[in-house]
């Protein structure tokens, strides 16, 4: 749609303006200012210019943290995104079914995401849960408490659980959008399941496709709460993603400065990474018309 | 999906012969492992809040074979337990009237105009519901706690502001794109007010989009716990937060927590039924 110029659009953004003034840039300057400065207590803050910038780049357990942030948001995109597609290629196409299945796959999506963390809590112990249970039934070794692999493949699992609905109701909307003519088209081409797919349902999805990898990728990157009911980060560090990381040292031990510091790294690199799909979303709308 | 949104497939697609038979089953199939796999479970936390606790540790069923609703009923009649569910609404639904209200004519400015920044501004909109809520835990607290709201329902409302709006904002702008412009210049040329044509014309118009948006800030309001227990300590406090008190001296009183769990999923559910047949065009943002 082509748009006319109109500079006193900027007074219907004002609202918006304030309030995310107020509840994004006020605290976010806050954050910068700590992340430059150091303090004794009392409130008395002295200028530290870039020095904890340097230490928490020097500094392992970002890394750590980092490494372990990446593997982790790389892993549930590798499994969410074509497990999604795959689950929106196989949903009824509409009439009761349909409706039953959105609204069951949609339910893990609306639970409070501690209760998320509490839910594989309980599903995963050994003692008391089903899938512990049973795999100990079975002889497999699991417990998510002590051993690294088990602890990760908790969360993926759990992650898998939370969000694949998201990821698959996208892909589902992007199919619903494909005019049957383009189905008939196929049939009397005696074009293959595999050639429909390739030519037909994967570009007509790739714009909501691109959304489900932008969201699902902020979303993974700043997990908190569900890792942190079901594991704490542990067995060690094993699972202290980024978010879990920053709140241990910005609440728990109260280091303003370098926890600031991790925070502007933190969301720069988000900030970064989110640009780049942004820009390729933006220029595959374009595309499209 | 909708029944009114698709179109019907004509008969030659539907009525296939054997082999297209035998592809409808194997979808069953798939859906069928694929909800397994999300209600299990679920089910099992329904399944420990109807026992009690001497059962769920000493006994390993797949039923209650004591059913019991003392669980539900210990929260539903202590108001420190259910005061925790009245907050979280209260706190919810004031942010989802606050998004709406401010991202209604800022969509519409997104959808309709050319400004100077405007790109840039929808960017840097974008760029709040991307900061991670830990990176902003602790400056809340201090600004809250500074201006006075601290442990109060528009305290933590406004908070989820932050990635609630520009969330509100792409949703609706997705949506405005698809009215036509000359719908705009038929009601300026009738005589209406911006705000008259906004109100009367507009918004009925996109009221599903309006719908989607709301579900969207429900959703990501009612679910989000770090800031929300961050900002409260007793008279805001939601029920997630509550729920960890759980964990006494005698151990975790696993009933309960499980009951408090499955409260917590009931006005999800709610509001997902009401909202099913916009839910796939609304996680698209109105972009499909």
């Amino acid at each position: 749609m082509d748009k006319t110029v109109n500079q006193k659009a900027w007074f219907l953004v004002l609202p918006v303006l304030i309030l995310v003034a107020f509840s994004a840039v006020i605290p976010l300057m806050t954050v910068v200012n700590y992340s430059v400065q150091d303090t004794f207590g009392n409130n008395q803050f002295f200028w530290a210019g870039l020095e904890w910038f340097e230490e928490m780049l020097n500094d392992d357990r970002l890394w750590g943290a980092l490494g372990r942030q990446l593997m982790f948001s790389g892993i549930i995109l590798l499994i969410q995104i074509p497990l999604g597609v795959f689950v929106a290629l196989n949903m009824p196409k509409k009439g009761f079914w349909a409706s039953f299945c959105l609204v069951f796959m949609s339910l893990p999506l609306l639970i409070p995401w501690n209760v998320v963390g509490t839910i594989w809590q309980v599903f995963g112990r050994v003692d008391i849960g089903l899938l512990g249970h049973t795999l100990a039934a079975l002889g497999i070794d699991y417990n998510y408490t002590n051993d690294p692999f088990a602890a990760w493949v908790t969360i993926i699992v759990m992650d898998v659980w939370h969000w694949t609905s998201l990821v698959a109701l996208l892909a589902y909307a992007g199919l619903q959008s494909i005019p049957d003519a383009y189905y008939q088209a196929a049939k009397i081409d005696q074009a293959s399941r595999w050639k429909v797919f390739r030519f037909i349902e994967l570009p007509k999805m790739m714009g909501v496709l691109m959304i489900a990898i932008l969201l699902r990728f902020m979303d993974s990157f700043m997990i908190y709460t569900e890792p942190f009911v079901v594991t704490g980060g542990g067995p060690g560090s094993t699972t202290t993603l980024l978010s879990i990381d920053l709140v241990k040292m910005a609440l728990g031990q109260f280091d303003l400065g370098p926890a600031a510091a991790f925070s502007i790294m933190y969301f720069l690199v988000i900030l970064l990474i989110s640009w780049v799909f942004y820009t390729v979303m933006t220029n595959l709308d374009k595309r499209e018309g | 999906m909708a029944d009114a949104t698709t179109t019907s497939i004509p008969g030659d697609l539907t009525a296939g012969g054997t082999k297209k038979r035998v592809k409808v089953n194997g979808s069953a199939i798939v859906m069928g492992l694929y909800l397994l796999f999300l209600l299990l479970p679920i089910y099992w936390l329904l399944n420990m809040s109807l026992k009690t606790n001497t059962e769920i540790l000493n006994s390993f069923t797949l039923w209650p074979n004591d059913l019991t609703l003392d669980n539900y009923r210990t929260i539903l009649t202590d108001p420190s337990w259910y005061m925790g569910y009245v907050n979280s609404l209260i706190y919810v639904v004031l942010n989802t009237v606050i998004s709406l209200a401010v991202a209604l004519p800022a969509a519409y400015a997104f959808s309709r105009y050319h400004f100077m920044g405007d790109k840039h501004l929808f960017f840097w909109l974008l760029t709040n519901r991307m900061a991670p809520p830990a990176v902003f835990a602790l400056p809340f607290f201090q600004l809250y706690s500074s201006v006075g709201l601290f442990d109060t329902h528009i305290a933590v409302a406004l908070a989820h502001c932050l990635f609630n709006v520009p969330l509100a904002v792409w949703i609706l702008e997705g949506f405005m794109r698809g009215v036509p412009k000359e719908i705009d210049e038929t009601a300026y040329l009738d005589g209406y007010s911006f705000g008259r044509f906004f109100t009367r014309i507009f918004m009925p118009l996109i009221s599903s989009g309006i719908g989607v948006a709301a579900f969207f800030c429900f959703m990501f309001s009612w679910v989000e716990l770090l800031l929300s227990r961050t900002l409260t300590t007793v008279d805001a406090k939601p029920i997630a937060a509550i729920m960890t008190r759980t964990q006494g001296a005698s151990g975790i009183d696993w009933g309960v927590l499980a009951a408090a769990g499955m409260l917590t999923i009931v006005p999800g559910a709610l509001v997902i039924y009401f909202v099913r047949n916009y839910i796939a065009k609304g996680f698209a943002l109105g972009r499909v």
